[in-house]
């Protein structure tokens, strides 16, 4: 850690934040807290300087627009760029997954990632809406990825990423990959409060910020139980 | 009204009555499904000859249409969809149903009010609110902001009645007239009724830069959208007018948001010109609004309804509810949305002291939730469950689209 408490810096809410992506940085924050890590959250507006010193960034889902003006901001101001560079944990999620890239597509252009992750967005010949689940990398050393997606891109990865997960359910990337990591950059397109419905993933992040590889276990009764309902109903879904 | 609508608008009241007598619903949409399979244009046809507000926005459609129709009631008969049936079907039924009535107001779902628009001709539109909503399907807030500015850009006569405490509502409801198209910029009246929620309206729709807010105020810090001076305000417990006379409102519904929406409504039907003085009696004849607000008594318990469908109006709900037990049911089924993420949009902390309960298809994601927030709670199976689970007195229920359906079925469809 950075310093003698973890600091989460939640990345232009008033651009990125469409789905209840406030709920990552809450979920952080409790789980760091449950363990007695002191634990600052800092939103960052996308009229302010990032600081570059934190030990999380997150960034959220957002319409075309803010997307591309989150990337013109994150380009100029920079800071993310530093914060890599030292070894901070990113998490992306949707339109903030693939901003990290080298390109998307908003409104209808070509725009310019922030070229963290080798990736690259365009638009798939359909919306992607619904339940989302894979298998993860088993090198994350997490159980199943649940989450719920909406969004019309699809994500190509390059050689110096992997896949965050196997498609078992909904889209993903394309069908068949979901997500991607490089490093301590993590990206999904389990939008909204992701961490709510993946707790280890969260408790991956924490690691990585901490360095800590053995974090005290919590009571996860009830994420455990929307994890397995979610689960039974995709399956459903599945043979309907 | 031509042969073949007259056919249509009959043939819709015996379909609609056909389903009453069936019990497989209320009427409010089948019989207008089938008279425009008949008649097309059957929703023109229907309002023609009729003075017509429409009220749409994302959240206080239905309480809004109820006090309204209260108040322009003061002239005259008044057709309304007063159901929640907010699509053309619904409007179609509700017309059909009413008869020849000099006055109809009409609630309209935000993503059908050009179509509406067009088809009643309305004297007035209330523009309440926007916010998210069911994003999963719904437009996204900047959006339907747009669709309202293109479809009053059409209707250059139209009156508009207009929050102007929410910069989305205030974009959409002031397009630039085009001169060369001989369109002027619509007649805007400004109403003031606060706004708990501020979340999707940080960056302009105009010009992408941010919007600061300080003491009720607010203005974009790159263009000169600003919040305009409104002619009807909310004021203590009551309503200041625009001659400056202040109205005691005596409401029997909940909550600051509920004033708010009386201010709505005395403003709409000043449009009519009615006085708000006239009026405001009636007001407080509206006791629940489709269930919302609904008491019930069993078993020693008295059972209040409050329907929270999103963020902004889950916030209102917090506000209104007693400091009491209180139920909360959430559901992700169709109407509802799919997607529950909106819950972490939602701060819990105000229910911390309260006995909590929870219940409904999704009662796991909202515990996830209330175990990040700290707010301590009990999952019940079952209504019933949570009835027995609460001592004698109040009991909040608050609930999502279909989870405050299914308990107004357990309580008899009261309204």
């Amino acid at each position: 850690m950075s310093t003698e408490s973890l600091r989460i810096v939640w990345v232009y809410p008033d651009l990125l934040s469409t789905y209840g992506d406030r709920g990552n940085a809450l979920i952080l924050a409790r789980r760091a807290q449950l363990r007695g890590m002191p634990v600052e959250v800092l939103e960052v507006r996308s009229d302010q300087r990032l600081p570059a010193t934190a030990d999380i960034y997150l960034i959220g889902g957002g319409e075309d627009g803010p997307q591309a003006l989150g990337a013109q901001r994150l380009l100029a101001d920079g800071g993310l760029h530093r914060a890599v560079a030292q070894g901070s944990v990113v998490f992306g999620v949707c339109a903030g997954y693939q901003l990290l890239g080298t390109s998307f597509f908003a409104k209808g252009t070509r725009c310019a990632g922030l070229e963290l992750l080798d990736l690259s967005s365009d638009r798939g010949p359909t919306r992607a809406v619904g339940e989302l689940a894979g298998e993860v990398d088993p090198r994350l050393g997490i159980p199943h990825l649940t989450g719920f997606e909406n969004h019309g891109g699809r994500t190509h990865l390059g050689p110096g990423v992997s896949p965050l997960a196997r498609v078992t359910a909904g889209v993903g990337n394309d069908g068949a990959t979901e997500g991607a990591w490089r490093g301590k950059l993590l990206g999904t397109y389990s939008h909204g409060p992701a961490l709510a419905r993946n707790p280890d993933l969260a408790d991956l992040l924490l690691r990585w910020a901490t360095g800590i590889h053995q974090l005290p276990p919590l009571d996860d009764t009830w994420a455990d139980r929307l994890r397995s309902e979610r689960r039974n109903a995709v399956a459903a879904a599945a043979r309907a | 009204m031509p042969m073949r609508a007259k056919v249509a608008s009959s043939v819709s009241r015996t379909a609609a009555a056909l389903s009453r007598a069936a019990g497989r619903g209320d009427g409010s949409v089948i019989g207008g499904w089938i008279g425009l399979k008949i008649d097309p244009d059957l929703l023109a046809h229907l309002s023609a000859g009729r003075a017509i507000a429409l009220v749409s926005g994302t959240n206080g459609k239905t309480t809004t249409t109820r006090l309204t129709t209260a108040a322009v009631g003061v002239l005259g008969r008044v057709a309304s969809n007063a159901f929640g049936a907010n699509m053309p079907t619904g409007h179609t039924s509700a017309l059909a149903k009413a008869g020849s009535t000099p006055y109809a107001v009409l609630e309209v779902d935000e993503h059908y009010l050009a179509q509406v628009l067009e088809a009643t001709e309305p004297h007035v539109v209330a523009l309440l609110n926007l916010s998210r909503d069911q994003l999963d399907r719904a437009k996204e807030v900047a959006m339907m902001a747009q669709l309202w500015r293109a479809a009053l850009v059409r209707h250059p006569r139209v009156r508009v009645v207009a929050n102007a405490d929410d910069p989305m509502v205030v974009w959409a409801a002031t397009p630039p007239g085009d001169p060369a198209q001989g369109h002027v910029p619509p007649h805007v009246t400004w109403f003031s009724a606060g706004q708990r929620w501020h979340d999707d309206s940080w960056v302009c729709p105009e010009c992408g830069s941010t919007i600061q807010r300080s003491g009720g105020q607010w203005w974009c810090t790159g263009c000169p959208l600003r919040r305009p001076e409104p002619q009807w305000t909310v004021e203590d417990d009551g309503v200041l007018d625009p001659t400056g006379a202040w109205h005691k409102i005596q409401l029997q519904l909940p909550g600051t948001v509920n004033l708010g929406n009386a201010a709505t409504a005395l403003a709409v039907a000043a449009e009519f010109g009615v006085r708000p003085v006239d009026a405001v009696s009636r007001l407080g004849t509206v006791t629940s609004v489709a269930g919302r607000y609904a008491q019930v008594d069993r078993d020693g318990r008295n059972i209040r309804l409050l329907l929270a469908k999103n963020p902004a109006s889950w916030l209102e709900a917090f506000d209104m509810a007693d400091v009491a037990p209180t139920l909360l049911s959430i559901n992700a089924r169709d109407p509802d949305g799919l997607d529950t993420s909106w819950l972490f949009d939602v701060d819990f902390s105000p229910l911390a002291g309260r006995q909590v309960l929870i219940t409904g298809d999704r009662a796991y994601d909202l515990a996830v939730r209330l175990d990040v927030n700290g707010v301590p709670f009990r999952h019940v199976r079952t209504f019933d469950e949570a009835v027995r689970a609460v001592p004698p007195g109040r009991l909040e229920v608050i609930a999502n689209y279909t989870a405050f359906q299914d308990i107004r079925a357990e309580l008899d469809r009261v309204n």
